[in-house]
């Protein structure tokens, strides 16, 4: 099952790069996000999931669709087809009439970010590869004494709370939590900042 | 954005609203004992704002939660948060110490006071959050004609 989404969310992130309609490379997004909500909820992970939908599929699609209301629908520039052979067909062209200008650069910009992309990719997977299986009790942090351990077996005495992520949040890091409610009200004021031009605009008296 | 073409969307947006406070309220509430708190509770009390919009016109849901309410909103709940932990300090414990509110010693008062702490801090975290989410989407949404006036009276501003 794991399998499959994960399959899905590697074909959806190659449309929402390949397609050229913004509005509906915001839809794939919020395709993708929604998948991913049902993958946090495979493992178990219910808060995160649950906030990956509103969040990812919900409020972050409708601001994407917001964005692009006002950039326009269609992406400018050298456009990349989302069918393979014309992509093929036109990086051809683009290396062609490249290696014709004198002052070339060793590697096209294209080659770097492949270069680059499949480094990451490869450490990644790497890393991966000594990455614990979910749940499993020898990983360090489901070890006896770990911090986890520690919130599992003490937070219903400590706090009453049935859902150990609240007390976690709340209690055990909650200064974390009121530097990330501080972040997101930064995150507003900025917005504000710059599109209502430095608090100039007095609300929405004059909007029609 | 401009209010969809559709009588029986627009209807449907509108009555959907008080249900979706509704539930945002619950998953506010139901934070300690299931999935949820402030942070899904103000992200979804904030999605029935953007459906307005989305399905009513931006100056529709506009009206239902107008800057001179949102704006305030933005750092009271970073207040609350931040009252909340200056309170137990104030109270003889540690800061955001929510037991040392109760302000004395039994363990059972002590347990009640830490379950008012933790609701306080999610009802700030949830009034942050659904006014940033709210302003975030009337900000980025509106319309260019609207925009152009709030640019103009900017400039105007700039060079007096």
């Amino acid at each position: 099952m794991e399998d499959l989404i994960l399959a899905i969310l590697v074909a959806l992130a190659l449309a929402a790069v390949r397609l050229k309609d913004l509005l509906g490379a915001a839809a794939v997004l919020g395709a993708y996000s929604l998948l991913m909500a049902l993958l946090w909820c495979r493992m178990n992970a219910l808060d995160v999931g649950f906030t990956e939908a509103a969040v990812g599929a919900g409020v972050s699609t409708v601001l994407l669709l917001a964005a692009v209301n006002r950039v326009g629908r269609r992406e400018q520039g050298p456009g990349v087809s989302p069918l393979l052979k014309p992509a093929l067909w036109r990086l051809a062209e683009h290396r062609a009439a490249l290696a014709e200008r004198p002052d070339r650069p060793l590697l096209s910009a294209r080659t770097m970010a492949l270069l680059v992309v499949g480094l990451t990719a490869a450490a990644l997977l790497y890393g991966a590869r000594d990455m614990p299986r979910i749940g499993d009790p020898a990983a360090p942090a489901n070890r006896a004494g770990s911090v986890a351990q520690h919130y599992l077996r003490h937070a219903p005495a400590d706090t009453g709370a049935a859902n150990v992520v609240t007390p976690v949040l709340g209690d055990y890091r909650g200064y974390d939590t009121m530097g990330e409610t501080i972040v997101i009200f930064t995150a507003a004021l900025c917005v504000v900042l710059v599109l209502r031009q430095a608090g100039r605009w007095r609300g929405p008296k004059e909007a029609p | 954005m401009r209010s969809t073409d559709s009588l029986i969307v627009r209807y449907i947006a509108r009555r959907s609203v008080p249900f979706i406070q509704l539930y945002a309220l619950y998953v506010l509430g139901h934070g300690e004992d299931g999935p949820g708190g402030g942070f899904q509770g103000g992200v979804i009390f904030a999605s029935s704002f953007v459906l307005l919009g989305l399905a009513n016109g931006w100056g529709y849901g506009r009206r239902a939660a107008p800057a001179r309410l949102l704006d305030p909103l933005l750092p009271l709940g970073c207040l609350i948060y931040l009252g909340i932990g200056l309170a137990a300090l104030l109270a003889g414990g540690a800061f955001l110490e929510y037991g040392a509110l109760a302000g004395s010693d039994d363990p059972e008062v002590r347990r009640h006071w830490h379950h008012y702490g933790l609701i306080g801090i999610e009802v700030g975290v949830m009034v942050t959050v659904s006014a940033a989410m709210a302003t975030l989407f009337f900000e980025m949404a509106r319309p260019a004609r609207v925009q152009a006036r709030v640019d103009r009276v900017g400039e105007e501003a700039d060079r007096a």
